[in-house]
């Protein structure tokens, strides 16, 4: 049953891929949703017969054969469901599905051919997604982590006869590559550590040992998966493709580089919860990490004016409050923000795709404005969005954000809580200056008609567009059309209600959600048989998880809420005041922007070009490996050494050849002198011996 | 006696469908053509299905045929191996005008001979057992009677193999002559009681029993009869040859060195290790320069032979269960590979050279893929067939410390790829164009390649089914 939910998106895939150019759009694109929703309703299902199971028994495995066996090497294909990877099955498929939905109208103009090469990839990517998040041993998710990053480098690059489409998806490729090596690697080790690769016998394992507090195996093996996941979530060092990515068509933006695929590095960590928390010295790297990467794209985003690309930092820095929260050991709350960002963030996506849509290409939001009036149905849920986003309270991703800060300082990591509430800060600034640039002043688009023809080649390709298409050529605007609305509709529902299953204690909820993934990040239960209420495991004890173990069962404490209560309006207070800066600057008073850009402009500069970060890799790591390559390795190792020792082995083997097939001359007589020479060899080799 | 013939059922139907074959040709009309390919697919499938009921029950016929699961597994490589002969053959029967009835009878008493080998169980019938082999295989080389090449290459074959069947018989008489008896569980008694150093004659015995398979097997320096041989007969029995003969004489050379002559080990390995290097060796650097397709298959094959003998010498059932396995890989993959280059020949083209393949990916895109995926799995890429193969032989080899052989092993194999990925690039990449005609072909060759094909994919992504019924069925062989 668990193989059906990615086996559907996979035969869309095989379809799409094998006869979708000679399918209809209708056809190709119906097939690609149906293939979701199949696989969405076999999610529901499996979900539903999980939830039936009493709490400590929320396993259910499924071995479809053993892939590899070799001595001690065992690699059944395993797939697993309990409660993390069922809400993560649940949000792949869910919002994939609305996105699918969302791209046959977005897509439109492509031609048939393209169309079908499109969903081909858009089903592929949601199989891989699903084994990676089915997975139930390191290897079967490493299929999955491999799948979705190539599937993620043909959808960036999927408008191939652009430069700057295709340059991107290498980009992603290559860095990917980096953290992949490193999760390999980590693989190995693993295995060689603890001789399986299943993740519920690694955390058996593990939780046999004690916590390790000085540097040793159990911190190398976690920093290089987390390495890798700093390749996939696009952490610092690695984060720096993602920004390119927005090449890519903006559906695949939402699904693949900001709802599913980058947060399956928090997945990993969410997934090995019980190996990180005996790291304590990885778990400090992945907090501080987290936050650094959540405050400089934070910082990077407030002054960027591609569309796209402000949401692409967002992601980033979103995805760094999701590894704080790992790092403070609140695997849940880093899981809870992973479930509710996957809703407004592949909102925002889904709306400033409609407005790209609308403008026919343009992404630059100076050529925007006063959209409001035009696109009603994208500003209101967009601004659903971006006030979920903020952590206005009420919405989804106050509660969830609200959790990992009350963490982090609950665990004790004040100076990464005052970081992250100045990214909640930058958060609510910079989101407000999108909307307000955007959608409210004065509309700055007509004249900018001309450049978003250019801009955008995929819609300039279909150049029926001005003609058939009723967008009208740079006249009235329309709205998103009803393929496209009612995704954005569902996905600003669930952007307001989703985080009601996490409502904390100190509201007087009772955080379903954190009850309900906590056996996902504990050992295996076999050990202790179920009794209720009391749950709390020595090992993980001296991790944050430990301290809120407890708090489940005995109800948090007076001073835990009260000091809940204090963090949870100063978050409030500086979301509000996020906001109403932006307001200020960008929407009362459009000359302030501009006069603090000329005040202190290397400041401007150095955000406008993301710090230089790309320059600086460029300069310290790519021109020296080209470098080095191109003198030392290739003239000097390659074509010297290596081409020379292949030319040699190739004259030598036909140079020996030539004398050695003089003895096949054909003739019976050789041969039977050959035969005879044999024998007596042989004979003669045992007697002499 | 019920259990006599339940050991003996599977090769006692294929005898049945060869003579039924034999029977229905002679009495069929003049201008009529019996369908008589179908007696032999009848028979071969019944056979299968006997081997599949007999699995587990190790029963034993007359004393002296075994129905282990060992030679069970191998009779479903060569049952599998006949099949696929016998459905590639429809098409090169009528153009070669070879005669179908003689054909299709002596491929099946040839698989008669090969499953008997495996399951022989005392030295006499083993003889015998190869001697049935032998003749069928000696006369199917030949049955284009009016080539000379042909019967050239029938002469050749006949005259070594008469040569090595003395040196194997005589080795069975000094076995005879030491031990007091044929049976192999006799001799193996025998063997493991006199605890001092090995005699002699002993050590002879064996090593013109040695001999004897290694001429069957084809390895260095008793391989020279095999290139001429694989390039005279019709590609189809070629390809028979290279794999069914070869898993033939490699089971019953297991179970004699496995068996038999167990404990003296150490002293058959060390010349073994030194035939295995020359065979591997020469089987590869030989292959680079040769530019017909049948004669570089040919010595590919002489090649492989060296990569089995590698999990004969390792000696453990690990070593006994990749060979199996390997046999299984490189039968399917050898003969697709044979079967392409068969069923493109014409009456008056050959198309068994190597440009003769340029540019076959735009005339024949099918087989040039087909093609290029038997010879990939030959060299040994993942995920085909191939690989696994080799992946399990070499590291069973470094598993029992012989990682010479291992290291050996793997640099011919790059080698190898040379010359296979030589007609890859001829099919793919070659800015000419063999203007040789591409003939239409038949149904039950796109049949019997689609079976090859599939096999190649399931052996090499899915190894794990496989693997396992090749470890029980040599769990219980001694």
């Amino acid at each position: 049953m668990l193989a059906l939910i990615p086996l559907f998106p996979f035969i869309g895939f095989i379809i799409n891929a094998l006869i979708g150019r000679r399918l209809s759009k209708a056809t190709s694109g119906g097939l690609a949703c149906l293939a979701m929703l199949v696989s969405f309703g076999v999610a529901v299902v499996a979900f539903w017969r999980l939830l039936g199971l009493p709490a400590e028994a929320r396993v259910i495995d499924e071995t479809l054969f053993t892939w590899i066996a070799s001595g001690r090497f065992q690699a059944p294909l395993t797939f697993r469901l309990d409660p993390l990877a069922g809400l993560m099955c649940l949000v792949v498929t869910g919002i994939g599905f609305l996105i699918h939905v969302y791209s046959t109208a977005y897509m439109h103009e492509e031609t048939d051919h393209e169309y079908a090469r499109y969903f081909s990839y858009l089903n592929l990517f949601a199989a891989f997604m699903l084994v990676l998040v089915l997975g139930a041993n390191l290897l079967v998710m490493f299929i999955g982590w491999e799948g979705v990053g190539l599937c993620s480098y043909l959808l960036i690059g999927y408008w191939f006869d652009k430069q700057s489409a295709t340059d991107a998806g290498k980009k992603a490729f290559v860095v990917n590559r980096v953290g992949d090596m490193a999760f390999i690697v980590g693989m190995c080790l693993a295995f060689a550590s603890f001789g399986t690769l299943d993740f519920r016998a690694i955390a058996a394992a593990v939780a046999a040992l004690p916590p390790e507090v000085t540097w040793g195996v159990l911190s190398t093996i976690t920093l290089l998966f987390f390495i890798g996941a700093t390749g996939k979530s696009a952490q610092i060092p690695l984060y720096i493709w993602l920004p390119d990515a927005m090449e890519g068509p903006t559906p695949v933006s939402a699904l693949i580089h900001a709802a599913t695929m980058v947060t399956a590095g928090v997945y990993m960590i969410g997934r090995n919860a019980v190996l990180y928390s005996h790291a304590p010295l990885t778990m400090e790297v992945v907090a501080v990490i987290g936050v650094a990467t959540a405050l400089l794209a934070g910082t990077i985003g407030l002054a960027q004016n591609d569309i796209k690309r402000v949401l692409a930092y967002s992601t980033v820095s979103q995805l760094g409050y999701m590894f704080l929260a790992m790092g403070v050991g609140a695997f849940a709350a880093g899981i809870f923000h992973l479930y509710t960002h996957a809703f407004f963030k592949a909102l925002m996506f889904l709306g400033s795709g409609a407005v790209i849509h609308a403008l026919h290409g343009e992404q630059d939001m100076r050529k925007m404005g006063g959209l409001r009036r035009a696109l009603p149905i994208t500003y209101w849920t967009f601004l659903i969005g971006a006030l979920a986003i903020a952590g206005v309270p009420g919405l989804s991703g106050f509660f969830s954000k609200d959790e990992i800060l009350f963490r982090t300082f609950a665990s004790g990591h004040s100076v990464l809580w005052v970081l992250g509430t100045a990214t909640a800060l930058l958060t609510a600034v910079y989101m407000f200056r999108l909307i307000y640039l955007t959608f409210h002043g004065k509309p700055r688009y007509e004249g900018a008609y001309e450049g978003a023809q250019e801009a955008h080649r995929a819609h300039d390709r279909a150049a029926h567009a001005q003609g058939t298409h009723n967008h009208g050529g740079g006249g009235v605007l329309h709205d998103a059309p009803m393929a496209m609305a009612i995704p954005l509709v569902l996905l600003a529902i669930g952007s307001v209600v989703a985080g009601y299953v996490g409502v904390p204690h100190a509201l007087g909820g009772s955080n379903r959600i954190e009850t309900f993934l906590e056996p996902s990040f504990s050992p295996p239960a076999h050990t202790a048989p179920a009794v209720a209420g009391t749950h709390a495991e020595p090992g993980v004890a001296l991790s944050g998880e430990g301290a809120h173990a407890e708090a489940d069962a005995h109800g948090a404490t007076h001073a835990d809420t009260a000091l809940e209560l204090t963090l949870m309006v100063t978050s409030v207070a500086i979301a509000l005041m996020g906001i109403g800066i932006a307001t200020l600057v960008w929407l009362k008073r459009p000359h302030v922007a501009a006069a603090l850009a000329a005040r202190v402009p290397w400041m401007h500069r150095l955000l406008l070009n993301k710090w230089y970060v790309d320059e600086l890799y460029d300069a310290t790591i790519v021109q020296p490996i080209k470098n080095s390559s191109t003198v030392g390795l290739w003239k000097g190792v390659d074509v010297g050494v290596i081409d020379g020792a292949v030319n040699g082995t190739g004259w030598l083997v036909r140079g020996s050849a030539a004398g050695l097939r003089l003895a096949q001359s054909g003739s019976v007589r050789i041969y039977a002198a050959a035969f005879f020479v044999g024998t007596v060899l042989v004979i003669a080799f045992y007697l002499v011996r | 006696m019920l259990t006599d013939f339940q050991a003996i059922m599977p090769i006692l139907i294929v005898t049945l469908s060869a003579i039924v074959t034999m029977v229905a040709e002679a009495f069929q009309p003049k201008q009529e053509r019996a369908p008589l390919a179908g007696f032999g697919v009848i028979g071969l499938i019944g056979a299968a299905a006997a081997s599949v009921l007999l699995w587990g029950y190790d029963k034993t016929g007359f004393g002296v045929v075994r129905a282990d699961n060992f030679s069970l597994f191998v009779n479903l490589i060569v049952i599998a191996v006949g099949l696929l002969t016998i459905l590639f053959s429809p098409q090169v029967i009528e153009r070669e005008r070879i005669p179908p009835g003689e054909y299709y009878a002596l491929t099946l008493f040839a698989v008669v001979g090969m499953m008997l080998m495996a399951a022989a169980t005392d030295l006499l019938l083993l003889f015998l057992a190869l001697e049935v082999l032998s003749l069928a295989v000696y006369v199917l080389t030949g049955i284009r009677r009016a080539q000379f090449q042909s019967a050239e290459a029938a002469f050749k074959y006949f005259l070594l193999g008469a040569f090595s069947s003395a040196f194997f018989l005589y080795g069975v008489a000094l076995t005879y002559a030491i031990v007091g008896s044929t049976r192999l569980e006799e001799i193996a008694a025998t063997l493991a009681v006199s605890d001092q150093a090995p005699d002699g004659l002993v050590l002879v015995a064996m090593g013109l029993l040695a001999v004897g398979f290694a001429f069957k097997i084809s390895a260095v320096p008793f391989h020279m009869w095999a290139p001429d041989a694989y390039q005279g007969a019709p590609t189809l029995v070629t390809g028979f040859m290279a794999t069914g003969v070869k898993a033939a004489a490699f089971a019953a050379f297991l179970r004699v060195f496995l068996s038999s002559f167990h404990t003296l080990h150490d002293s058959w390995a060390p010349m073994l290790w030194l035939v295995a290097v020359a065979t591997m060796i020469l089987g590869t650097v030989v292959g680079v320069v040769q530019a017909n397709a049948k004669r570089m298959l040919a010595y590919s094959s002489v090649a492989h032979a060296g990569y089995l003998l590698v999990g004969l010498i390792v000696g453990t059932r690990v070593g006994e269960a990749a060979t199996l396995f390997y046999l299984a890989a490189y039968a399917v993959s050898t003969l697709g590979a044979f079967a392409v280059v068969a069923v493109l020949a014409t009456e008056e083209h050959p198309h068994d050279r190597v440009q003769d393949f340029a540019g076959l990916w735009e005339s024949r895109p099918g087989l040039a893929a087909l093609m290029t995926v038997f010879l990939l799995s030959l060299g040994g890429f993942p995920p085909l067939a191939g690989f696994v193969g080799k992946w399990y032989i070499f590291s069973a080899a470094i598993d029992a410390g012989y990682v010479w052989l291992a290291i050996v092993g793997v640099l011919t194999s790059v080698i190898s790829v040379f010359f296979y990925l030589r007609i890859v690039v001829m099919m793919y990449m070659s800015d000419e164009r063999a203007l040789v005609p591409t003939p239409a072909i038949t149904r039950s060759a796109v049949a019997g390649l689609t079976l090859a094909l599939v096999a190649v994919f399931y052996l090499g992504l899915l190894p794990t089914h496989a693997i396992e019924l090749a470890l029980t069925s040599v769990q219980g062989m001694f």
